[in-house]
């Protein structure tokens, strides 16, 4: 596309709607970061496109200057990709949540990364149900109190992040609400990969769940309790980095150790590798830190290349109606 | 309850000119009764008779061999006049082993003709159909004509020079049957050999043995001496009106009809579907199709396929989504955002047997109540069902029209028999099709997503890529002046009322309901939808014969109904209202129209049979004269 854009500002992708989330929710950060990275993709506004289901981040789209679509519970996959059928030029981001995006939607949420759909998915996580009043959700840590299990929940939680790997997901990342520059810039590489883009946002939620993510948002306590990824990088944290992730090769199992020494024994982190970034999607506290950044990315033909060229190679010979009517066994009756 | 039923006058194969016959291919479902009835249906159409097919099998896709619940069977009636059903009784029944027979002979009529293949007769078929003598030896057939031959061993002899293994060779059965009945009838066997060069092209020696397998049939069928009785027939060509003939499936037509509705519509159309008995052919036939504006999605699940489909729509093409009763359950969700956000949606309902999976491969008219009251809330969607399989054409395209013209669902109902079901079509002249082409929004001065049609009440079409009128839409209920979420009480019911005003409105632009029989006022109106078209006809075309004063009316636009139809039913001293269903649209013209109206129920998972149909009007106006004389004295 060549055509000269407007110069857009983070302004330009606001709507004039009253966002109406609760005071101190983390929606209102993740809005900010992608109002304010649209201007800096380069693409028309009209191009892009927002869609989501129900839930408290599914009100999303309404709050974006763009085209959206505020759907059903759980469906917003299936009507993105809907929507990238009939337009593949359009950007499609998928808002959701983790009850949307894995409870009542998680077939859809499954086949989407399956199919490779060209979208950007963004998985608000904030491990419990917040627009219906705080039921525990699929990602809800065991023990959870909650109108819907006072005594404490007993389901064991899924990892969004696991979920995706194992589906085939091609571009596997979490990030934090309130870390702008983190999520702008894995946004960024989402929106760059040819393919289904998944990424989970970890997101407080202030009124059922408060504080949940708080050893990993705190400055102090944060460099102790997340690592950050970087391909080709080690994997280290701590106040001093004086920690560092090492792979047990008898066991395939990740431990954490010093690095003092042992400089050649923290494990390097590899994008390209699947196994590993499902152990280091399953890291988990105390015993762990949480790993954020890009898990895993893959180069694979996305669904829309493949939908394309089906169409093309079908069209290049444009069908005609009358043709078709007459195809086959006909006679005349004069 | 079983329905009354009358026996229609019969045509016993005494002559060697008969006006119409009913035959029936009954057999394993492996033993290829459903090609053996398509090929056996071209070559009627070639030779010039009106056709109407039933094919009907079981849901087993291979049943154990020689279970009577494996019967697959291919029923064709053609005749010399107009034929709209697949015929109440056989004048022909082929069976292929003794469950086939067994399952069918109770629709024989006397002096019919059983050909049969004894060499399938064995000890083991006949326990499996619990006969304890063979019934070709018995006598017990003895009020019928039996051709029993051992096709098995004439199949083996036929094709041994292809040296074919015993069970390769025994599949080429079916085409030796084949061609004996179209030597009976006097049917060219050149489409078929044509047919069978095309489906086995990657096999030669199979496409061979198979022809060698039909031509020795037939020469069977031309030197074998056959008993006394049996001899070829002639079946006088139908009169029908000049023009190009095929057959076609509603299925196909259906299918092509979605197509010629995008180019009328002049808009890109995305099919998304799931598979489901009996509706996957239509996504199967649409998959072929790209080379129009055609895209297809097999979705995830049933939900899935309605929302990609919404999503189509949103983005600026057309969303169609087609399912069979349990799936359009499933739908009903996401239909109602399509009818709350004011976007086109098709949704073909290609109805089955129910409840839950009931009879996935048999026929009914249940879901009508499903259909125009089966969502959540005030949700008004139009509602048309096709009434034949040529029909699905012209239905087909009045879907694409109304839900692009009005920005709404729209629910097209067919059926299992009707999907089914070959008839001749005579092809329709494609530029003669009156286009309707749709035109997105594209004017970005003032622009707000509720601005609609005066006159339609639709709401703009804005497609995402359009500078300028970015807007979001969505499920929450919209201010009715700006488009944006709106929980104000006042506007609820202002939105409401206008969902309702806008389906209401389009029976202005439906055709006024007519009468497609018989007069347009008297006696009795037999009123029916759907494929109960073909026995309802048949039924009041004898009635009318008989010098009775009966009409039939059969009605395509079931939601709006169209704005004349209450008038009209008005019109008759009684209406009789036959429906595959235990009484649902009779409930609608009861309420509707205050009109004592009586149902004629039938849930068997088979069609009508005209004899069901002329039974009830018989005894309708039997009724109607027994009350005017109680009234009298």
């Amino acid at each position: 596309m060549n055509k000269q854009l407007p110069v857009l500002t983070l302004k330009d992708f606001a709507t004039d709607q009253e966002v109406r989330w609760c005071p101190g929710c983390g929606d209102y950060a993740i809005l900010k970061t992608i109002q304010k990275l649209m201007p800096q993709l380069q693409r028309p506004r009209e191009n892009q496109v927002f869609v989501s289901g129900i839930g408290c981040s599914s009100r999303f789209p309404y709050y974006m200057n763009t085209y959206g679509f505020h759907t059903i519970h759980g469906r917003a996959p299936a009507i993105a990709t809907g929507i990238k059928l009939a337009n593949p030029e359009l950007d499609v981001w998928v808002v959701s949540g983790d009850g949307d995006g894995f409870s009542i939607g998680g077939n859809h949420m499954l086949h989407v990364i399956r199919r490779n759909v060209n979208l950007q998915i963004l998985l608000f996580n904030n491990e419990i149900y917040g627009l219906t009043k705080g039921q525990y959700s699929p990602t809800s840590q065991p023990g959870t109190r909650s109108p819907s299990s006072p005594e404490g929940s007993t389901d064991s939680p899924l990892s969004p992040c696991a979920v995706a790997l194992g589906s085939g997901g091609t571009f596997v990342a979490r990030s934090i609400d309130t870390e702008t520059k983190h999520l702008s810039a894995i946004a960024t590489r989402g929106y760059a990969h040819d393919g289904a883009a998944f990424i989970e946002i970890l997101q407080n939620c202030p009124i059922y769940n408060d504080g949940i993510f708080e050893q990993l948002k705190d400055k102090k306590q944060a460099p102790d309790f997340r690592v950050e990824l970087a391909h080709g990088q080690p994997i280290l944290f701590g106040q001093e980095n004086e920690k560092g992730i090492h792979l047990n090769r008898e066991s395939l199992s990740l431990e954490v150790i010093e690095v003092a020494d042992n400089e050649d024994r923290i494990l390097v982190h590899d994008e390209a590798n699947k196994v590993q970034a499902q152990l280091l999607a399953a890291m988990a506290g105390p015993k762990f830190p949480v790993a954020v950044g890009v898990l895993y990315r893959e180069d694979k033909t996305s669904f829309t290349e493949n939908n394309r060229e089906r169409i093309e190679t079908a069209r290049s010979k444009p069908g005609s109606l009358k043709e078709l009517l007459h195809s086959g066994h006909t006679w005349e009756v004069s | 309850m079983e329905l009354a039923e009358e026996k229609l006058g019969e045509h016993h194969l005494d002559e060697k000119e008969v006006v119409d016959v009913v035959v029936r291919f009954a057999g394993d479902s492996g033993d290829g009764m459903q090609l053996t009835g398509a090929n056996f249906t071209e070559a009627t159409a070639l030779y010039g008779n009106d056709l109407s097919t039933f094919p009907d099998f079981p849901a087993e896709i291979r049943a154990p061999v020689g279970a009577t619940f494996g019967v697959s069977a291919f029923q064709i009636y053609f005749g010399a006049e107009d034929v709209t059903t697949a015929g109440d009784a056989l004048d022909v029944l082929v069976a292929m082993n003794p469950a086939a027979l067994l399952t069918n002979i109770a629709n024989l009529i006397d002096g019919g003709l059983i050909i049969a293949d004894s060499g399938a007769f064995t000890a083991k078929n006949l326990t499996k159909a619990k006969y304890k003598n063979s019934p070709l030896e018995d006598g017990s057939l003895d009020a019928f004509r039996i051709l029993s031959i051992n096709i098995s061993k004439q199949v083996l002899a036929a094709v041994e020079p292809f040296g074919l293994s015993h069970k390769a060779a025994l599949r080429c059965k079916n085409m030796w049957t084949l061609g004996l009945v179209m030597w009976l009838f006097d049917r060219d066997r050149v489409p078929t050999i044509e047919n069978l060069k095309a489906k086995f092209a990657d096999m030669p020696e199979i496409a061979d043995a198979n022809v060698v397998a039909l031509n020795a049939g037939h020469a069977y069928g031309e030197t074998a001496e056959l008993p006394a009785g049996i001899h070829l027939y002639k079946v006088p060509k139908a009169k029908v009106a000049p023009g190009t003939y095929r057959n076609v499936t509603g299925t196909t037509a259906l299918a092509w009809g979605l197509i010629a509705g995008s180019e009328l519509a002049d808009i890109n159309l995305l099919f998304a579907s799931y598979p489901i008995t009996p509706a996957s052919n239509l996504l199967h036939e649409m998959v072929n199709r790209k080379q129009f504006r055609v895209n297809t999605f097999q979705a995830e699940d049933e939900i899935a396929a309605v929302c990609a489909a919404t999503g189509a729509s949103f983005a600026g093409s057309l969303g169609v989504t087609s399912s069979s009763g349990p799936g359009i359950a499933l739908k009903q969700e996401g239909i109602a955002l399509a009818a709350a956000t004011e976007l086109p949606l098709v949704i073909v309902n290609t109805q089955r047997g129910g409840p839950s999976t009931g009879l996935p491969t048999k026929t009914e008219q249940s879901d009508f109540n499903m259909a125009l009251y089966g969502r959540h809330s005030d949700t008004p969607m139009p509602v048309i069902a096709s009434t034949t399989s040529v029909d699905c054409f012209e239905v087909a395209i009045e879907a694409v029209r109304i839900a692009t013209k009005y920005m709404t669902p729209v629910m097209l109902l067919s059926d299992g028999y009707l999907a089914n079901a070959a008839e001749p079509w005579r092809i329709p002249d494609v530029d003669s099709l009156q286009p309707f082409p749709v035109s997105h929004h594209t004017d970005a001065k003032d622009f707000k997503p509720s601005l609609r049609d005066d006159k339609t009440l639709a709401r703009v079409w804005a497609k995402p890529g359009t500078t300028g009128t970015e807007h979001r839409i969505g499920g929450i209920e919209r201010n009715f002046e700006t488009g944006d979420i709106s929980y104000d009480p006042a506007n609820h019911q202002k939105m409401t009322e206008l969902r309702a005003a806008k389906i209401a409105g389009i029976a202005d632009d439906i055709p006024l309901q007519e009468v497609c029989f018989g007069n347009d006022s008297g006696r009795l109106a037999v009123v029916g939808w759907g494929s109960t078209f073909g026995a309802i006809h048949q039924a009041v075309k004898r009635a009318c014969g008989e010098g009775l004063d009966v009409s039939h009316i059969q009605v395509r636009y079931l939601s709006p109904l169209p704005s004349n139809l209450g008038e009209l039913l008005r019109r008759f001293e009684a209406v009789l209202i036959p429906e595959m269903n235990t009484g649902q649209f009779i409930r609608l013209i009861r309420s509707e129209f205050l009109i004592d109206a009586e149902g004629v129920n039938k849930v068997a998972g088979q069609p009508f049979k005209i004899g069901e149909i002329l039974a009830a009007i018989h005894k309708k106006l039997a009724d109607l004269e027994a009350g005017e004389s109680g009234s009298a004295s």
